[in-house]
C-alpha cells in the first residue's frame, strides 16, 4: 500500500503555507519553468532556480526548500504532483501512472456513516477548495478520468459549482466522478446550477442503503437523509446528470439488499450505475466492525438475486470489492475488478489460485483486520 | 464508540400512520393482492390488510416497511412517497402524448381464403369494389404523416393484403416520399398464400416486415381456413421459409386465432409453432366480431373455456421452459411487463384510455376511418359507431378530434369505471369499449358479464398465484416482462 502523504525532514524553506509542485528528474527544465518544479536532487545534479528540491539521500550542499524523502515514497515519479508544506507536510496529490486520482476536496460531512472510509473532521478545511482549484490547472489535458470525493464535496454550495465549472473548462475530456451523498441536490436551484455548468462527462455517485427510511438514516447516522437524497438523485435525473447509486453490503444492509435493489428498479431505474460494494475495513468500519462485518461468503446468493434483479431493468450494475471465490458464478459479468492502488493484494489462501489474474483481490486494511473464512484458491 | 446512535434513535416519535389510495383482491383463500394506482403491488394475508386498514399494523412487522417503500403508506419517517407516486403514474401514462402510432391500410377486402372466422373478406374479382384507390391511398399516407408520433408504423391489411402488392408499393414509396421526420415502419398482414420471390425481394429492398397465420397443425389450420386447393397450412408453411430466408429469420411472425376446434389441442398448436421455430405464441381469443357472431361460432364458445385452453397452453410452455426450450406466451407477457415495469406496453387491446384511435387507427378499402380494426368489423354487421370519419371529406382534426373518437375513449377509461376503478387489477388491465359496445351496445358494458372482464382477471389472478407458488415461474415469469 502507498503511502501518500506525511511529515518529513526539511530545511531552508523559502516559503510560507503550501504549494503545490510537479515532480521532475529532468536538470533541464526551461528557467522560467523552474519555479513550478520539485526537482529530484542529489549529491550531484543540483541546478539552480527550482521551486523546491527532494532527495532521498542526505544532501551536503546548502539547497533552498529542501525535503528529504523516505523510501517509502520512491514511487514518484516524472509529472506527479505533490503538495509541500512550510512545516514539513508532503502529500502526493496525483499520481500520472496511477489509472485513478480521486482529489479529497474537504474532510466535513453532514452524515457519520457507520462503515467511513473517511471519518469526517469538524475543522474548516476549505483551503482543499482552493488547492483543488489549483491542482485542477496542473493535471495533463489527456487524463481519461478522476473522481471527487471528501467528505462531502457540495457542502460548499457555490464554491463546488466554480471548481465544477473550472473543471470542465479546464479538462473538458476528463470524466469526473463525484462522491456525493446528493443530499443537497433535493434543493432544485443547486442542482440547476450544476446542470448549468454542463460538464459532458460527470457522474454523481450517491450512497443509498436501504429501502427503508430509517435503517438508511441509521446507516448514515443522519436524520432526513433518505428523503433528500432520494429527492436528490430524482432531480439530478431530472436535469440529465449522471448518477451512480452506491450500496455497500455489511449486516446493517444485507438483510434488505434484495428490497432495496427492488425499490431501485421500481423507484430510481433511470439511474445511470448501480455499485455494490464489500466493506473496505478503515475509518469507521474497524470501530464498527462487530455491527458490520457479514461474510460476502455467507451472502453469496443474496448478492446473486440482487445482480439478477437489477441486470433484469437493465440497469447497468457492477459488484466491487469481492473476492472471485466469495461470489457465485452467476454474477461474473457484473464483476469489476478493483481500479485502486491499494487493493488487489493476496491473503496465503491464496496461493496457487489460477483466477488472481481476475480476482479484485484485497483492500490492505482488509488482510490486516478482517477478511472471509471461505477463501479458497481456484485449481 | 458512544459517537453513533442507535438505530432506535432515527425513529421518529411515531404518529399515526396514512393510508394511500390501494386496491385488493383475492387471490385464494389465505392470500391477497394489494396494489395502487401505479401497479405497485404486495402479497399478504388478511391479518396484515385488516390491520394496515385499521392503522393498526405494527411496525416491526416485515409488511410495514414493504407496504411503505411500495406507497400503500406513508408516516412521519418519510414523505418522498408522494414524488415518486406521482413520476410513476406520468410513467405510466407517458405514451399517450405518442399518439397514434400504428396505421393499420386495408388495401383489398378481396381474399382467396374464406375462413368462417373471418370478419373481413370478400371472394371477389371486383378489384373496383373492394380495393382499395390510389386517391385513399394517398390522402391516408398524409394523415399518417400527420400524427405527432414519432414512430409511424404501417400495416397492410385485408382481405388477403397481397392482392393488392401494387398499391403497397405505391404506399411505401410515397410514405418515404413524404416522410420528413418519422421513423417509418412497414408490415404486411398476409397468409402467404399467393407470396412470390418477387414481393419478398420488394420487403427485403424497403424493410417491410411479414405477419402471417398460422392457427396450428396441418388438419386444425385447413380446417379453420379453407381455400381452394384445401393446401392453406402448406402454403403458409413455405410461405414463412421463404419469407424467412430472404428476409431475415425475425421479420417473419405469425398469430393465430382461437377456435372451438383449438381448444382441445393447444399442446398441438404450440407444438406447430415449435416446430416452425417461433419463439412464444399468442393464445388469442376468439373476436366476437363479424362473420364469427353472424355464424354463431361465437357462441359455441365463452371465456371460461378459452381460459381453460389458456391454462392448458401456459402451463405446458412453462413445461417446455422448465425442460430448457425457450418459448413465451406474448399475453402473458404483455401483462407482466405492465407488472414488473410501470410502463404501457403499447398493446392496443389492454390499454386505458383505451388504444382505439390514439395508438392504432384504421384506413378502409372505401376511405372510411375506423378508431380500430374490431371497429371497422363492426361497421361490417351494419353498425358504424367507430367510423370516424372518411379521408376523402374528413381533416385529420374532424376524425381525431371526432365525438366518434373521444366519446368512447372518455366513457371507457378505466380508472373512472365502476368496478374497473376499484379492481386491484385495473393498472395492469384495459379498456375495449369496441368489444363492450359490439356485445352490450355500451362503451362500458356491464363488467360481471363481460367476456372481456372475466378472461383479464383470471389471467391475472392465474399469473399472480403461479409466481407466488413457484420460484420458478416466478423468474420465468420475470424474464417474458422483457
Amino acid at each position: 500500500m502507498l503511502k501518500l502523504y506525511g511529515k518529513i525532514d526539511f530545511k531552508n524553506i523559502a516559503f510560507k503555507g503550501w504549494k503545490l509542485f510537479y515532480v521532475t528528474f529532468n536538470p533541464n527544465i526551461p528557467d522560467i519553468l523552474k519555479s513550478q518544479f520539485a526537482f529530484i536532487v542529489d549529491n550531484h545534479n543540483y541546478k539552480k532556480g527550482f521551486g523546491s528540491y527532494l532527495s532521498f539521500e542526505k544532501v551536503k550542499k546548502d539547497i533552498p526548500n529542501l525535503f528529504t524523502l523516505k523510501n517509502e515514497f520512491q514511487y514518484l515519479s516524472e509529472g506527479d504532483v505533490i503538495r509541500l508544506d512550510d512545516n514539513g507536510g508532503y502529500a502526493c496529490i496525483f499520481r500520472l501512472s496511477s489509472r485513478y486520482n480521486t482529489l479529497l476536496l474537504t474532510e466535513q460531512c453532514n452524515h457519520y456513516c457507520l462503515m467511513c472510509s473517511q471519518p469526517p473532521k469538524k475543522q474548516d478545511d476549505s483551503w482543499l477548495l482552493d488547492q483543488s482549484m489549483k491542482i485542477i490547472e496542473m493535471i495533463p489535458k489527456n487524463t481519461e478520468s478522476m473522481g471527487f470525493s471528501g467528505g462531502e464535496p457540495t457542502l460548499y454550495g457555490e464554491g463546488f459549482v466554480n471548481l465544477l465549472r473550472r473543471t470542465k473548462l479546464t479538462l473538458p475530456n476528463t470524466g469526473l466522478d463525484v462522491l456525493t451523498n446528493g443530499r443537497a441536490f433535493a434543493q432544485e436551484s443547486f442542482t440547476k446550477s450544476i446542470a448549468d455548468v454542463a460538464h459532458p462527462n460527470c457522474t454523481f455517485g450517491i450512497p443509498l442503503y436501504s429501502h427503508d427510511p430509517v435503517r438508511h438514516n441509521y446507516v448514515v447516522q443522519a436524520e432526513n437523509a433518505f428523503d433528500e437524497t432520494i429527492k436528490g438523485i430524482l432531480n439530478l435525473k431530472a436535469y440529465n446528470q449522471r448518477v451512480e447509486i452506491r450500496v455497500v453490503i455489511h449486516k446493517q444492509t444485507i438483510d434488505h439488499l434484495i428490497e432495496t435493489c427492488r425499490y431501485i428498479t421500481k423507484n430510481l431505474i433511470f439511474v445511470d450505475h448501480v455499485a455494490l460494494m464489500g466493506l473496505e475495513i478503515t475509518g469507521f468500519t474497524r470501530a464498527n466492525l462487530d455491527k458490520l462485518w457479514v461474510d460476502p461468503y455467507e451472502y453469496k446468493n443474496i448478492l446473486s438475486e440482487a445482480v439478477r434483479i437489477l441486470n433484469h431493468y437493465n440497469i447497468s450494475t457492477s459488484v466491487y470489492n469481492h473476492q472471485l471465490c466469495t461470489v457465485n458464478n452467476d454474477v461474473l459479468p457484473n464483476y469489476q475488478k478493483s481500479i485502486s492502488d491499494w487493493k488487489n493484494e493476496f491473503v496465503g489462501e491464496c496461493d496457487g489460485c489460477q483466477k488472481k489474474s481476475e480476482c479484485g483481490g484485497f483492500f490492505s486494511s482488509s488482510i490486516k483486520y478482517r477478511y472471509s473464512d471461505n477463501i479458497k484458491a481456484f485449481a | 464508540m458512544s459517537k453513533f446512535q442507535e438505530i432506535e434513535f432515527y425513529k421518529k416519535p411515531e404518529t399515526k400512520y396514512e393510508l394511500l389510495p390501494f386496491r385488493f383482491i383475492n387471490l385464494s383463500e389465505d392470500q391477497l393482492l394489494l396494489t395502487n394506482l401505479v401497479g405497485e403491488y404486495y402479497l399478504t394475508d388478511r391479518e396484515v390488510l385488516d390491520d394496515l386498514v385499521r392503522h393498526r399494523l405494527d411496525r416491526e412487522n416485515s409488511a410495514y416497511s414493504s407496504l411503505r417503500s411500495r406507497h400503500f403508506l406513508y408516516d412521519e419517517q418519510t414523505s418522498i412517497a408522494k414524488d415518486l407516486l406521482k413520476i410513476k403514474y406520468r410513467t405510466r401514462f407517458n405514451k399517450l402524448d405518442e399518439f397514434t402510432s400504428l396505421h393499420m391500410f386495408v388495401v383489398s377486402l378481396r381474399c382467396e381464403h374464406s375462413c368462417p372466422y373471418c370478419q373481413v373478406s370478400r371472394q371477389s374479382d371486383d378489384k373496383i369494389k373492394y380495393d382499395m384507390s390510389k386517391e385513399i391511398a394517398s390522402k391516408s399516407v398524409d394523415l399518417a404523416l400527420r400524427s405527432p408520433s414519432k414512430n409511424i408504423k404501417i400495416e397492410f391489411q385485408g382481405g388477403e393484403s397481397l392482392l393488392n402488392f401494387d398499391l403497397i408499393k405505391y404506399i411505401v414509396e410515397e410514405a418515404k416520399l413524404r416522410n420528413t421526420d418519422k421513423n417509418l415502419g412497414f408490415v404486411i398482414a398476409t397468409n402467404l398464400a399467393v407470396v412470390t420471390q418477387e414481393i419478398l425481394d420488394y420487403c427485403l429492398i424497403h424493410d417491410i416486415h411479414i405477419s402471417t397465420s398460422l392457427d396450428g397443425p396441418r388438419d386444425l389450420h385447413n380446417k379453420n381456413r379453407p381455400r381452394p386447393g384445401r393446401n392453406s397450412y402448406e402454403k403458409t408453411v413455405e410461405g414463412i421459409k421463404l419469407a424467412r430466408e430472404t428476409l431475415g429469420f425475425d421479420k417473419v411472425n405469425a398469430i393465430m386465432t382461437t377456435t372451438e376446434s383449438s381448444l382441445a389441442i393447444p399442446e398441438k398448436i404450440i407444438d406447430e409453432y415449435l416446430l416452425h421455430n417461433f419463439s412464444g405464441i399468442f393464445l388469442r381469443p376468439l373476436s366476437p366480431y363479424g362473420f364469427a357472431i353472424k355464424t354463431k361460432k361465437f357462441n359455441e364458445y365463452n371465456a371460461a373455456r378459452w381460459f381453460e385452453f389458456y391454462k392448458l397452453g401456459l402451463e405446458y410452455i412453462i413445461k417446455l421452459n422448465k425442460e430448457g426450450v425457450i418459448f413465451r406466451e406474448f399475453y402473458t407477457s404483455t401483462i407482466l411487463k405492465k407488472i414488473f415495469t410501470f410502463s404501457d406496453t403499447g398493446y392496443v387491446d389492454l390499454m386505458s384510455p383505451a388504444g382505439i384511435g390514439i395508438a392504432a387507427v384504421v384506413y378502409n378499402y372505401d376511405g372510411s376511418v375506423f378508431a380500430s380494426d374490431e371497429g371497422r368489423m363492426l361497421a361490417e354487421m351494419g353498425e358504424d359507431k367507430f367510423k370516424l370519419g372518411n379521408v376523402l371529406s374528413d381533416t385529420y382534426k374532424d376524425i381525431f378530434l371526432s365525438d366518434a373518437l373521444l366519446d368512447p375513449l372518455e366513457e371507457s377509461f378505466a380508472s373512472s369505471v365502476p368496478m374497473c376503478s376499484e379492481c386491484a387489477f385495473e393498472s395492469y388491465c384495459g379498456s375495449d369499449p369496441v368489444y363492450h359496445y359490439a356485445t352490450t351496445k355500451d362503451f362500458v358494458g356491464r363488467k360481471p358479464e363481460s367476456d372481456f372482464c372475466y378472461r383479464n382477471m383470471n389471467v391475472f389472478k392465474y399469473i399472480f398465484n403461479r409466481m407466488n407458488s413457484d420460484m420458478y415461474v416466478e423468474k420465468l415469469f420475470m424474464s417474458w416482462s422483457k
